[in-house]
């Protein structure tokens, strides 16, 4: 619960119970009862959907102009704003998203706000999981990990391919880092659903619902997957996202040549 | 015994283990053309839905079946129960479907024209109106998150009519052995995406001008004797 330190008045049918100093504070209304004497301001911050980080037909054409202005503005904004609705009256005001997604995701029997918080932080990484001239090959750090991991670049592309072909209706595909055996995976999720909610750490995510691909490639979702890896994925970012993850799971020493 | 004669013979025995094989399926014709539901639904979309998605369903709902004939024949209970998955989705995409396309037809032909006699009553009865019925498939169907169906069904245990909704391709008897389809809607965003992109709900407005109420009729009527 969002402890209400500020001491402001909480506009929400919740405020009896989250009343610190058992005061009855009223049900509804921004009612700012006596004990508080200095003018007490409701300071509410909600989510706003981030950008991608490229201009909309930047990744033509292997993602077209439409798609990324109907998934992105309509798809993605839908969620963003059914979040903040939810957000008005939840007990989760206040989490960053990683805190919300993993706490509403409740072990399996998801909160009411999990679909929309999990949705909006699944598309902020997807987003960002891309480039314009992107695809070809990592290097460096990257490339070891993944050859360590998956025995060689083709041996991931072929297993993070076969999972996205995999599922059953809507998901999602992620290369992500195992906290515990310290290795990087591949795994396809339902619906909404992303490593975060079971601890892990991803690294690169796929949008596997139809809308994500349906206006550019039809029911040829190899294509589309295909063209991800070739052509729009962004080992830029998965390098600065290792690097982050690399802060919190320790991969072994680096590879320092010796004289 | 015949029996016992026909099992002596060495050579035959061969032949008869292998004499059943898996009944497999096959996509049915639409009995409309691809272009005939427009302007509610497509031409494209109706080829694409038909041609390449239930097609899918069919072929990979027949090639679990040949996995999993074999795996009974084997005893391979790991082997059987894992097919589960694949048998629910490519099976139930398939019975889905094929209840679908006989849920459409063309307005010249009749879609679109409310039920009529012993449905028409009964949606009354258990929903008021038309209209709240409509209404209510609409709401679900747009509320439904992921992919799915919406279904107005007849409960034949308690005979009244519900509206229900399933997961990805989880035929309507997952949600109960007693309910039986009168008429699906398909929400998954492949039935709907070309024309409507994310506007589900204008698509599932439109699409009741074809809904083929005879056919739910006649299916209402049979299964409520």
């Amino acid at each position: 619960m969002a402890p209400n330190w500020c001491g402001c008045g909480v506009a929400s049918a919740n405020s009896a119970k989250l009343s610190t100093n058992g005061l009855k504070l009223s049900s509804n209304r921004f009612n700012f009862s006596k004990p508080y004497p200095r003018r007490a301001y409701r300071v509410t911050a909600y989510y706003g959907l981030t950008t991608p980080p490229y201009e909309l037909d930047a990744l033509e054409p292997y993602m077209s102009k439409r798609t990324v202005e109907i998934h992105w503005g309509k798809h993605h904004n839908e969620h963003v704003e059914k979040l903040n609705r939810h957000l008005k009256t939840s007990a989760f005001y206040g989490h960053t998203l990683e805190e919300m997604v993993k706490a509403t995701y409740n072990n399996g029997s998801p909160l009411v706000e999990f679909n929309d918080a999990s949705s909006v932080w699944s598309h902020d990484f997807f987003w960002e999981s891309m480039q314009p001239k992107g695809g070809s090959m990592p290097t460096g750090g990257v490339l070891d990990q993944i050859e360590k991991d998956f025995g060689s670049f083709t041996n991931f592309k072929d297993e993070f391919t076969f999972a996205s072909l995999s599922l059953f209706g809507p998901g999602w595909v992620w290369l992500y880092l195992k906290r515990n055996e310290k290795k990087l995976a591949v795994a396809p999720t339902q619906n909404a659903i992303s490593p975060l909610v079971w601890g892990d750490i991803p690294i690169i995510g796929l949008d596997m619902w139809e809308h994500a691909y349906y206006l550019d490639y039809k029911d040829d979702r190899s294509a589309y997957v295909n063209n991800f890896l070739d052509h729009l994925v962004s080992w830029h970012s998965v390098m600065v996202r290792m690097m982050r993850a690399e802060a919190f799971v320790n991969l072994g020493e680096p590879k320092i040549p010796v004289a | 015994m015949a029996l016992k004669s026909v099992f002596s013979r060495k050579t035959l025995a061969p032949a008869l283990r292998h004499y059943r094989s898996v009944t497999t399926f096959t996509l049915p014709d639409l009995p409309y053309d691809y272009g005939a539901l427009e302007p509610a639904i497509s031409g494209e979309i109706m080829r694409l839905h038909h041609q390449k998605h239930h097609q899918t369903y069919v072929t990979n709902y027949n090639k679990a079946l040949e996995q999993l004939d074999a795996a009974v024949s084997k005893g391979d209970a790991k082997g059987v129960v894992q097919l589960q998955s694949a048998l629910k989705f490519n099976g139930g995409g398939h019975v889905n479907h094929s209840i679908f396309w006989q849920n459409l037809k063309p307005i010249s032909e009749g879609g679109g024209e409310p039920p009529h006699g012993v449905l028409g009553w009964a949606i009354d009865k258990d929903f008021g109106s038309l209209e709240a019925l409509v209404k209510k498939i609409n709401s679900e169907g747009a509320a439904l998150q992921g992919s799915g169906w919406v279904w107005l069904a007849l409960d034949k245990e308690q005979k009244i009519l519900k509206v229900e909704t399933t997961p990805n391709q989880d035929p309507l008897v997952t949600k109960g052995a007693s309910l039986v389809p009168l008429l699906g809607i398909d929400v998954w965003e492949h039935a709907y995406y070309l024309q409507y992109k994310n506007v589900r709900p204008d698509y599932l407005t439109n699409i009741w001008k074809v809904i083929n109420w005879k056919y739910a009729s006649e299916v209402y009527e049979k299964e409520s004797a």
